[in-house]
């Protein structure tokens, strides 16, 4: 449902891929792994539509990736993309106006799982609540991509635990695909179907978790360090 | 239960079905008892999915659970399955202990010397 096809893509910086051919199937969590500049929000930003490849092609649902794509795919960003004046509910509404696929009844719901009160203003929200109603916007699709660039990052445990509980609860795995760009895999790694390992722009891995286990005897985290010590 | 520690050495789905085979030992699961749903589970355990349908379908492969469709997934009422999961515990755990008492140099007579002392000093100690 997603595909790379021998993509490049070149930024004046560092954080660009070189010829990566990869494809993800329909129904997984898929966690993109790689230290800082390894190219996983490059990786993001062009299945989400934001960037375009130099060369090569991003597939999603069948399609060429444009900007018509983001109906199609749910993107949390690592910054907060939050009007500090709005009330919780008031982004929740602006949310509605900007995507068909918002359900409103799915926010109620999250909102109380997450324990959000409607009517604080996002300036009076602790870090952990902003990290948390970031979810919120992005579980209340039911679009067929969703993309979270470190979710968890800078964020305590009882936080990243509400937000792995809300993945677990509200993703429908009958038509959703995740991909969780971190470079915090530790606690999240039995949440992961599969994993891929970006380095400096070159894809060096795609394995299944529990294959990993089974054949190597190595966690997610004994890979990476055996791979990326060098 | 978050944040719960998995071994390297192990897949997910089997360290889930040992836990689960321990409760039933324990007797925290009782025979006929249902199990949470796939989803539920996963939820509880902070694991995939797919890894908690794994586990489930581990399970009914070894006979210790049944699915009845539409109802859900239900520990076996086998009593003597259930008997036989101890004993294969039991053998399990005694394996590693006889690995690792090998591995240092010590005879299967020196292992049984060992546990007797072992358990008599426990019993002294318990008698004072």
């Amino acid at each position: 449902m997603i595909e790379f096809q021998s993509v490049t893509k070149n930024y004046g910086g560092d954080e660009g891929l070189s010829n990566i051919n990869i494809s993800l199937e329909k129904g997984k969590i898929y966690g993109l792994l790689g230290p800082n500049g390894s190219g996983k929000s490059t990786t993001l930003k062009l299945i989400a539509g934001l960037a375009y490849p130099s060369k090569g092609k991003v597939i999603v649902n069948g399609k060429t990736v444009n900007r018509k794509i983001a109906s199609e795919v749910v993107y949390l960003t690592e910054v907060d993309m939050f009007y500090p004046s709005f009330k919780v509910k008031d982004m929740i509404s602006y949310y509605q106006t900007q995507f068909s696929d918002f359900s409103l009844n799915k926010a109620d719901e999250l909102l109380s799982f997450m324990n959000l009160e409607p009517e604080r203003k996002i300036k009076h929200l602790s870090k952990g609540n902003r990290g948390r109603l970031k979810l919120v916007l992005a579980l209340s699709r039911t679009a067929s991509v969703v993309l979270l660039d470190e979710p968890f990052s800078g964020l305590d445990p009882m936080v990243r635990d509400s937000i792995v509980k809300s993945l677990l609860s509200y993703i429908d795995f009958n038509n959703q695909t995740v991909i969780i760009a971190t470079h915090e895999i530790d606690e999240i790694e039995p949440l992961l179907d599969e994993v891929i390992a970006l380095r400096e722009g070159e894809f060096i891995g795609k394995f299944n978790v529990e294959d990993l286990r089974e054949k190597e005897g190595l966690s997610i985290i004994d890979w990476m360090k055996q791979t990326f010590k060098e | 239960m978050m944040g719960e520690e998995f071994q390297a050495s192990k897949p997910i789905y089997m360290q889930i079905v040992d836990r689960i085979v321990q409760q039933i030992i324990r007797g925290e699961l009782l025979p006929e008892e249902k199990l949470p749903s796939v989803r539920e589970m996963a939820i509880q355990t902070g694991v995939n999915p797919n890894t908690i349908q794994r586990t489930y379908s581990e399970l009914e492969r070894m006979e210790v659970v049944e699915t009845k469709r539409g109802q859900g997934t239900f520990i076996t009422e086998d009593e003597q399955m259930i008997k036989q999961l101890k004993v294969n515990m039991q053998i399990g755990i005694i394996e590693v202990f006889v690995k690792n008492m090998k591995e240092l140099g010590f005879s299967d007579k020196e292992m049984v010397t060992g546990l007797e002392t072992y358990f008599e000093r426990k019993r002294g100690e318990d008698d004072d």
